[in-house]
């Protein structure tokens, strides 16, 4: 009795700080030895601040979808609609910033029809009920028509000082986007680990009849992570057009979802939900970030860079369920 | 290894005779049946058939030596029939290549004539749904194909209710009469009393005792379980019973018909019955899964219409379900998570935690239940199953309902812990929580109860206050009108 009251003070056993740390480490690892490839492939211009600055600038977006797919991946679900969702909402960003001529109001209508995105995905995924692969993979072709269709399958052009201010602007050296990647990453981080709607969502996934039984309201966490991904992906489709100055329906966002979910499975997301952590994720998507650009860098062709991102997601699911063989029986 | 599962263990099992096998969680039974089905090699130690020393060197060498285990849940393919279920991996094929369902059939129809259920069961029907009764009865079937010696059986009946266990009984007094020799491993010490011939006892990895059945009676094979003394399992007392906690008036679901009931604080109500007569169902209405057609409910004199679990924790109605790993615990998780899941109010400032906080509160109780943990940040699923199903009592406690429903709070604990459940739960009572207890173990029912509702095809169809509540009266009840209809149906 004295001993579990103790142990109550302790902190978590070393073997559990030595897996999480592990898979980080190797992470890490793989990061350190991909720099030292490309930077001894380009020597010349890998490690200028430039450059650098470039991946930073590179990883914002898929940062900020990586982030929301951990969440999503962690309740026990998937949300392959997010690429086209990007898509989506620079489109209305951009036709409402052009209606009412205030950039704002572009901004705000782009982040609800991101919202608006995501949550008929959890609408569908609980009332329907449809399996979340299938419901997204739906969406993903409907959303990526939507945006087709707001201009005949044209972008748009946008028009605002504002706008490019938060696509060029800089603070103590680092762009914005930068800055609002370290700022997401943040509450992501607060989000997952201090709070009690964090919490249930690792219990959601860990077991769904679990988490309803011991009162856990899982419809309404389920619709509200999928509309959560949404408008994440919205703030993406926000760095997204501030960047380009324009609405893209599809230049820019195709094949996002891919790399996102390969981000977060590569950072210890466990398909079956219930695992997972946003630094992982994270450390996946400098992983990506730095191989695209290196591959650029060193002229890859395009196309091998496609089968490259889908080796490394297949790769990752590997590494991930031997893992899980390993560790759990 | 310091930890040692099985330390020079000598046991023989004989032909036409039931051995019954038992032990607390931990002592060494499942091991030694790892090692006679071949899943587990002796570091030293020999095993002999028929005097003649055999290499159980693998599954498939266990099997050629007529070694056959039963495990406690029935591997059953669902989308397989009857018939393949029994013979899979010895199914012939015509020509090679082409089921031979004509063979299939005639084997497995011999089969079922032979135990009597072939009213019951054909061999094309797809096993998808059966009971857990019937699942057991085909994996039974499918361990007895021709060169069976030895049976072990771990646990059959944890899942039987005491009627469909008995005609499991049937059977093996069946096999033991054409000679098999069987192992029968089961926490339930009158159910051995009855069937076994001869009781081997095993502590610490260790055999203690191995007695023929008529030396031993329930006293004494606890107290050669845990190696001292065990009082009487259970204490009855009158209770000063309070206000209705909780009040069901005519509530129908898909499942259930009619069933009006009050628990009072201070109360435990038994809920008994065959499996299948819609006792988890009755549970299931209470805490907002299965949506009332008709009736109302009232929680603490005010109505209540949960439409989800959520409602239900928020009335202040807990739930200890009946499938501990699949519906009450993250497994994976750590004995703080599991504690703190259901009380985030309490361990929270404005939806972030207090880590704090959370470890004082959930210490406190994992304490005072004296859960068996190194420390609060072990994976649930690393402890036993006593300690598991501890954890979720401590849950509750932690959340403090006035209303807790118990469905099978002792399935798979051993004696030890289950004694110091029943503590549990009559000191629950005593703090004035009304309590349903539902379960299939007639002397836990019939022990804690202070009064039994018994269940049959979803309608409640009697109650017995304590004093006139009686095995036999229990099984009046459960089995009141068109008896073999429902014998049949069960099995």
């Amino acid at each position: 009795m004295t001993d579990t009251a103790t142990a109550g003070r302790e902190r978590a056993p070393a073997s559990l700080f030595g897996r999480i740390g592990a898979q980080n480490i190797s992470l890490l690892i793989a990061l350190v030895v991909l720099l030292a490839i490309f930077g001894a492939l380009r020597p010349d211009v890998f490690f200028t601040p430039r450059n650098l600055i470039n991946i930073g600038l590179a990883v914002t977006i898929l940062g900020i979808l990586a982030m929301a797919q951990t969440v999503v991946i962690v309740s026990g679900g998937l949300d392959i609609s997010v690429g086209s969702i990007v898509g989506l909402s620079t489109m209305v960003l951009a036709v409402a910033a052009q209606e009412t001529g205030s950039i704002p109001a572009g901004i705000l209508a782009g982040l609800l029809a991101g919202l608006a995105a995501g949550a008929v995905n959890g609408l569908i995924i609980v009332y329907g009920p449809v399996n979340a692969v299938i419901a997204t993979l739906g969406t993903m072709s409907a959303f990526r028509g939507l945006a087709y269709l707001m201009n005949n399958g044209n972008s748009i052009p946008i028009t605002g000082d504002s706008l490019r201010a938060l696509g060029i602007g800089t603070l103590l050296g680092l762009p914005f986007a930068i800055w609002l990647l370290i700022a997401a990453m943040a509450a992501f981080i607060v989000f997952t680990r201090e709070t009690v709607v964090g919490r249930n969502i690792y219990a959601l996934g860990g077991n769904p009849t679990v988490a309803r039984l011991a009162g856990i309201p899982i419809r309404r966490y389920q619709i509200s992570i999928y509309a959560m991904s949404g408008f994440a992906a919205a703030v993406a489709g926000l760095v997204l057009a501030s960047r380009t100055m324009s609405g893209q329906p599809a230049s820019g966002s195709q094949g996002l979802e891919l790399e996102a979910i390969t981000a977060a499975i590569l950072g210890g997301c466990a398909l079956q939900g219930g695992k997972g952590t946003i630094v992982g994720a994270m450390l996946g998507v400098l992983i990506i970030g730095v191989l695209n650009n290196g591959m650029i860098l060193t002229s890859v062709p395009t196309f091998y860079q496609l089968l490259a991102k889908g080796a490394l997601l297949i790769l990752a699911v590997i590494v991930q369920e031997r893992q899980r063989a390993r560790s759990g029986e | 290894m310091p930890y040692q599962a099985l330390r020079d263990v000598s046991v023989s099992f004989n032909a036409g005779e039931i051995t019954a096998l038992i032990g607390e969680n931990g002592a060494g039974k499942s091991t030694l049946m790892r090692v006679l089905e071949g899943e587990h090699r002796p570091d030293t130690g020999l095993v002999l058939v028929d005097g003649q020393p055999v290499q159980l060197s693998s599954p498939r060498a266990a099997h050629g030596s007529g070694i056959r285990v039963i495990h406690q849940e029935p591997e059953i393919i669902p989308e397989l029939t009857v018939a393949e279920n029994i013979f899979i991996g010895d199914i012939k094929a015509r020509g090679g290549i082409f089921l031979d369902r004509a063979d299939l059939e005639r084997r497995s129809l011999d089969l079922l004539r032979t135990f009597g259920v072939v009213d019951v069961l054909s061999p094309g029907q797809r096993c998808h749904g059966l009971s857990p009764a019937l699942r057991q009865l085909i994996e039974i079937m499918r361990a007895l194909r021709p060169g069976a010696r030895l049976l072990a059986l771990d646990e059959p009946t944890s899942s039987l209710t005491e009627d469909e266990a008995q005609r499991l009984f049937r059977v093996i007094r069946r096999l033991k009469a054409d000679g098999v020799a069987v192992i029968y491993i089961s926490h339930r010490l009158r159910e051995i009393i009855d069937l076994a011939d001869r009781c081997v006892v095993m502590r610490d990895g260790s055999r203690v005792a191995d007695e023929p059945i008529e030396a031993l009676d329930e006293q004494r094979m606890v107290r050669l379980m845990v190696g001292r003394p065990v009082s009487d399992l259970f204490n009855r007392k009158e209770r000063a019973l309070g206000p209705v906690r909780l009040a069901l008036e005519g509530v129908t679901t898909r499942r259930v018909e009619d069933i009006s009931f009050e628990v009072r604080a201070g109360e435990i109500v038994g809920l008994g019955g065959l499996v299948g007569a819609g006792r988890t169902e009755v549970a299931r209405s209470i805490v907002g899964l299965d949506p009332l057609l008709s009736g109302r409910m009232t929680v603490g004199g005010r109505p209540y219409k949960p439409r989800e679990p959520a409602d239900a924790v928020a009335a202040g109605i807990g739930l200890v379900p009946e499938d501990r790993k699949q519906e009450a615990l993250l497994l994976m998780q750590a004995v703080r998570d599991n504690v703190s899941l259901v009380v985030p109010d309490k361990v929270s400032r404005y939806g972030f935690f207090s880590r704090r906080r959370e470890r004082a509160l959930v210490a406190r109780h994992v304490a005072e239940l004296r859960v068996k943990t190194p420390s609060i940040e072990q994976a649930v699923g690393k402890l036993s199953g006593g300690n598991q199903q501890k954890v979720v009592f401590a849950r509750w406690q932690a959340r403090g309902p006035a209303v807790l429903i118990l469905d099978e709070p002792t399935r798979g604990i051993d004696v030890g812990a289950k004694a110091e459940i029943y503590r549990l739960i009559e000191s629950l009572a005593d703090q004035g929580l009304a309590i349903l207890l539902i379960s299939s173990e007639m002397p836990e029912l019939l022990g804690l109860a202070d009064r039994v509702l018994v269940m049959q095809s979803g309608r409640v169809s009697g109650e017995l206050p304590w004093q006139a509540a009686s095995e036999e009266a229990v099984l009046a009840l459960a089995m009141r009108s068109d008896k073999n209809a429902i014998e049949w149906r069960v099995l």
